[in-house]
């Protein structure tokens, strides 16, 4: 059996968990399956709101799903079990906390914040380079290194799962390249499994093993893709053609219209223009 | 001199020396009665020879301050946390809260001078009643700002309430309180002078009342001063609880 299974996950919101405006029930998600092998890095792509933050809230534990099932390591996830990683789209440090105390607030939580529970966050931080800001507060780091806070807070107690909510998509493009770097070196340093939401499919495409991709909303799984490049990966990969086929493909199966060459000139040159 | 030393002390000090010099003049030129507007030196005598008066009387107005400041705090910070944690109890008292909030509530010092009496209960009751409700009020809004990602990770991980509550609302919402805190304070000042104004044989506002009806306006101006200080002083206490915190709180926003 696949290290973690979801299987026709169904999520429908009752008008109590939204509030007064809804006046029918929500079908956030509609049917969700595919299948992932443990270490593999699985990259859940689709359009803005289409339920795939809801699904990875799912496989967290963190609400009940409507119908399907989910199962990671053989257990099938009902509440949070407390050994999964989670890093949201904002960084969420707690700003009365400094950079080490951030990191650590897991092993507290969890009652094993010891000596070995601390070495471990200051490697973690010298994986990402932050070993110099051990006890600066969050708002003396930038986005990007407070996001790589979060990145360490995430991965203290050797989640079994790291669950990623859009992490990089409030960063500007040249940070974001960055820390997908950083990602793939992390997962490869931890061998941990990350599911991780997206909504960009050079994202997608660079960071992982396979991509499942969603239709709008209600969400289903409209096509699952392995990406045939090898790692360790470097930025240079993104202009081979095995890459921009996988983005085509892609593409396609969002049902974004692949634009010809003169599109694209076109494109180009009335953007120079409005600038 | 030191730029910083002009600024922060010389400016200010020149500020309030002038307004005493208008104030001399004013007194002077127009030929003011002492009774309608003594000047200053006939204030700062007032001081000096009735400080024992001045003091005990504030003692007392300090003490309902503070008493009834703390209780407040006693009450609207547990009640705080269970309107904000309780849904049905949110919806059953926060709109109530939030709509007596704007209610005077010294108006009710008469009323509460007819149930509790002229002594201290009934001015612990009107502070209390004053400083209370911000401090409900601000507490239950920080609780219930705390941001959902932080929850949801200690939900993540398991963390039990005490502990959600511990290590992530309450400190979330420590900015909240203090905010809180400080108004309350300003109006427990209020609240103590109001409820000796209505009825009572003590405090700076008894002081300053009886003052003002014998026309021993120096005394009523002395006893005005004691009641500035007295409110910088409590206000100043909070000012130090919060800077003792202040490894808790999130940083000051830049422009101050």
């Amino acid at each position: 059996m696949a290290f973690g299974v979801i299987k026709n996950v169904r999520k429908v919101f009752q008008l109590e968990e939204i509030g007064w405006t809804a006046l029918e029930p929500v079908v956030a998600l509609d049917d969700a399956t595919f299948e992932f092998e443990e270490g593999e890095l699985v990259a859940l792509l689709g359009p803005s709101g289409c339920g795939k933050t809801t699904l990875l809230r799912i496989v967290g534990g963190l609400i009940a799903k409507s119908a399907g099932s989910v199962a990671i390591a053989g257990r099938a996830v009902t509440k949070p079990m407390g050994d999964y990683g989670f890093v949201f789209q904002a960084p969420s440090l707690m700003p009365w906390r400094n950079v080490l105390d951030n990191v650590l607030f897991p092993m507290e939580i969890l009652r094993k914040n010891d000596g070995a529970a601390r070495r471990h966050a200051h490697e973690l931080l010298e994986l990402v380079g932050l070993s110099g800001f051990l006890s600066a507060r969050p708002h003396q780091l930038s986005g990007g290194m407070q996001q790589r806070v979060a990145l360490c807070r995430a991965l203290v107690h050797r989640p079994r799962l790291l669950l990623m909510d859009e992490p990089f998509g409030a960063l500007d493009e040249l940070t974001r390249m960055e820390m997908n770097d950083l990602l793939l070196r992390i997962r490869h340093e931890t061998k941990a499994s990350v599911l991780f939401v997206t909504h960009s499919i050079s994202e997608a495409v660079y960071l992982s093993d396979k991509v499942v991709i969603f239709s709008k909303r209600p969400a289903r799984v409209v096509k699952e893709m392995a990406i045939p490049l090898a790692y360790p990966r470097s930025q240079k990969v993104r202009f081979t053609s095995a890459f921009t086929a996988a983005e085509r493909i892609a593409s396609e199966a969002l049902g974004v219209v692949a634009p010809t060459a003169d599109e694209v000139s076109a494109h180009a040159a009335q953007g120079a223009g409005v600038q | 001199m030191r730029p910083r030393f002009v600024s922060q002390f010389l400016y200010p000090l020149a500020g309030v020396i002038l307004i005493i010099a208008a104030w001399v003049l004013a007194c002077w030129l127009l030929n003011i009665p002492t009774v309608v507007l003594p000047s200053p030196d006939k204030v700062l005598r007032a001081l000096v020879i009735r400080s024992d008066l001045l003091l005990s009387e504030g003692w007392v107005t300090l003490k309902e301050t503070l008493y009834g400041f703390v209780l407040a705090l006693l009450v609207g910070l547990p009640l705080a946390v269970a309107v904000a944690n309780s849904r049905p109890l949110n919806l059953m008292f926060y709109p109530l809260l939030i709509a007596l909030q704007s209610v005077p509530k010294v108006a009710l010092a008469p009323m509460i001078l007819v149930w509790l009496g002229t002594g201290l209960e009934s001015k612990l009751a009107i502070v209390w009643l004053v400083a209370f409700f911000p401090i409900i009020v601000d507490t239950a809004a920080g609780l219930r700002a705390t941001p959902k990602e932080l929850l949801e990770l200690a939900q993540s991980l398991n963390a039990s309430p005490l502990q959600i509550f511990l290590k992530v609302q309450l400190p979330a919402a420590l900015p909240f309180v203090v905010t809180g805190a400080k108004v309350a304070i300003t109006l427990a000042v209020i609240g103590a002078v109001i409820g000796e104004f209505v009825g009572s044989s003590e405090g700076l506002g008894f002081l300053l009342q009886s003052a003002t009806s014998q026309l021993d306006t120096p005394l009523a101006f002395a006893a005005l001063f004691a009641l500035s200080v007295l409110g910088i002083f409590v206000y100043a206490l909070v000012g130090l609880g919060e800077r003792l915190m202040s490894s808790w709180l999130p940083p000051a926003p830049a422009h101050q």
